[in-house]
């Protein structure tokens, strides 16, 4: 596919691992944020590419991974109202709530749907109009739009009977979360290339400059994590932080306006609990006032409870892995009693979680060892 | 979660989502082009939960190419000179 297979060419991917391998002369920890990247990552084998010295810490950059146990125990909630159609992405199915998850919801007859698109529900809404039609809002800056111009939609189209349940979270609060930590051991961020087509570089700057840590605007196939990589490092090299775009086929500095005009006029900033990592100010969104009657938590009352334990493994160290502190493989749950079919911690359910993406490609489990 | 994939837009309808139909390598789907006004027919677009996030600058495709090129690194295949310690 153009725009895709030309970046996967491994002559070219071997020239950027000379390339690393000439230019770096000390050990430098670099995190990519976004989960689609660590997937890439794993399934390229990117890492193997690189010379010793440059270790890659996987970030939190997976919705599915950091939704809190309380959002999903009140989607469940909804879910097994009988009045209610709920929608979601499949990846949110089988992330373990505090006591089951929506597939077992869906199991138990309930009537629970997989959508590519907020816009599926929409259509949903508009074909059953004696019902409830929930979608469950689950992501990064990337998905947002979408998500709101579902909802502008639903009322130009005067849809009653469709609400959303917001849980989305946003990444520079986050970053900044990490490497404000005292175990952080983040010298280089690859943010994530998507979240920046639409909001752009400029919350990136002062991070950069704050903590003094160059930042490369990144990709998701193999030579724009490379490239990515090569900047940060030759930035590292240098002592030179600042903001690179690695991305620029699809990233502008100013990100896509049409995009972020949207989200000013439907959400605001909140403080949002990430699943094992803890309360972030300011790292989420809300529907503003104006919108209340398309937020189901307003439409159904009641309100979200934060149990303090998450997943049903007491050894289930994905909140560490989430933060970059430890490898998937360093969990003892890991490919035992934590497997994509019943998995201990969010990071083992969604692709893009960084234990799911280390069982298919790299543990003894793996079908598709390379 | 924030995967989007490049795809080539085949038709636009001017409505208010400005509903399109695109290409993903042959495979055909109808996505929303309202965040990019400025794509029309025949520009790739990438697409993410059925809306285009940004339209893909041709221009710009191959900085990832020319980079290599730019800071010296030898084509693939290229014999080393002997001596060079690269």
């Amino acid at each position: 596919m153009k725009y895709l297979d030309e970046y996967r060419s491994r002559p070219e991917a071997e020239r950027y691992a000379r390339l690393l391998r000439s230019s770096v002369t000390r050990p430098w920890s670099l995190m990519e944020v976004c989960g689609g990247q660590t997937h890439s990552i794993v399934r390229f084998g990117i890492d193997s590419l690189l010379p010793p010295e440059i270790t890659l810490l996987h970030g939190p950059g997976c919705p599915v991974c950091v939704t809190p146990v309380g959002m999903i125990d009140y989607a469940i909630e909804l879910a097994a109202r009988p009045d209610v159609l709920f929608c979601s992405y499949g990846d949110m199915l089988r992330v373990p709530g505090s006591e089951r998850d929506l597939f077992s919801v869906k199991a138990a007859g309930f009537d629970v749907r997989m959508v590519y698109s907020a816009m599926d529900a929409l259509a949903l809404a508009e074909k059953n109009q004696h019902r409830q039609i929930v979608f469950f809002a689950v992501g990064f800056e990337t998905t947002a739009p979408a998500h709101a111009a579902a909802v502008a939609e639903a009322k130009r189209r005067g849809l009653g009977n469709f609400s959303m349940l917001v849980s989305h979270v946003l990444v520079p609060p986050a970053v900044e979360a990490l490497l404000s930590s005292p175990e952080s051991r983040i010298q280089g961020l690859l943010a994530a290339g998507h979240v920046c087509t639409i909001m752009g570089t400029a919350e990136y700057e002062p991070i950069s400059a704050r903590f003094g840590v160059p930042i490369a605007v990144t990709g998701f196939e193999p030579l724009d994590l490379l490239q990515g990589i090569a900047l940060c490092v030759r930035r590292l090299e240098e002592g030179r932080p600042g903001v690179d775009i690695q991305y620029a086929r699809a990233v502008r500095p100013e990100g896509n306006v049409h995009a972020k005009r949207m989200l000013q006029q439907m959400f605001e900033i909140e403080d949002r609990e990430w699943r094992g990592i803890g309360v972030i100010p300011n790292s989420g969104f809300r529907l503003r006032p104006e919108w209340a009657a398309f937020d189901a938590l307003r439409r159904f009352g009641g309100s979200l409870r934060f149990p303090p334990a998450a997943g049903r493994s007491s050894e289930c160290i994905s909140g560490l892995v989430l933060q970059g502190l430890k490898k998937p493989s360093d969990c003892k749950a890991f490919g035992t009693s934590c497997t994509p079919e019943q998995p201990a911690g969010a990071t083992m359910v969604s692709s893009e979680g960084a234990c799911a993406a280390y069982y298919r490609y790299r543990s003894p489990f793996s079908k598709n060892l390379i | 979660m924030c995967l989007g994939i490049p795809a080539e837009v085949l038709r636009v309808e001017e409505d208010e989502l400005r509903t399109a139909l695109v290409s993903f390598g042959g495979a055909q789907k109808q996505v929303y082009l309202l965040y990019t006004p400025e794509a029309i027919a025949g520009d790739f677009v990438i697409v993410h939960a059925g809306f285009a996030i940004s339209r893909v600058d041709p221009s710009e495709a191959k900085r990832v190419f020319d980079y290599l090129d730019e800071i010296g690194e030898p084509p693939p295949f290229a014999v080393p000179e002997s001596g060079s310690n690269s």
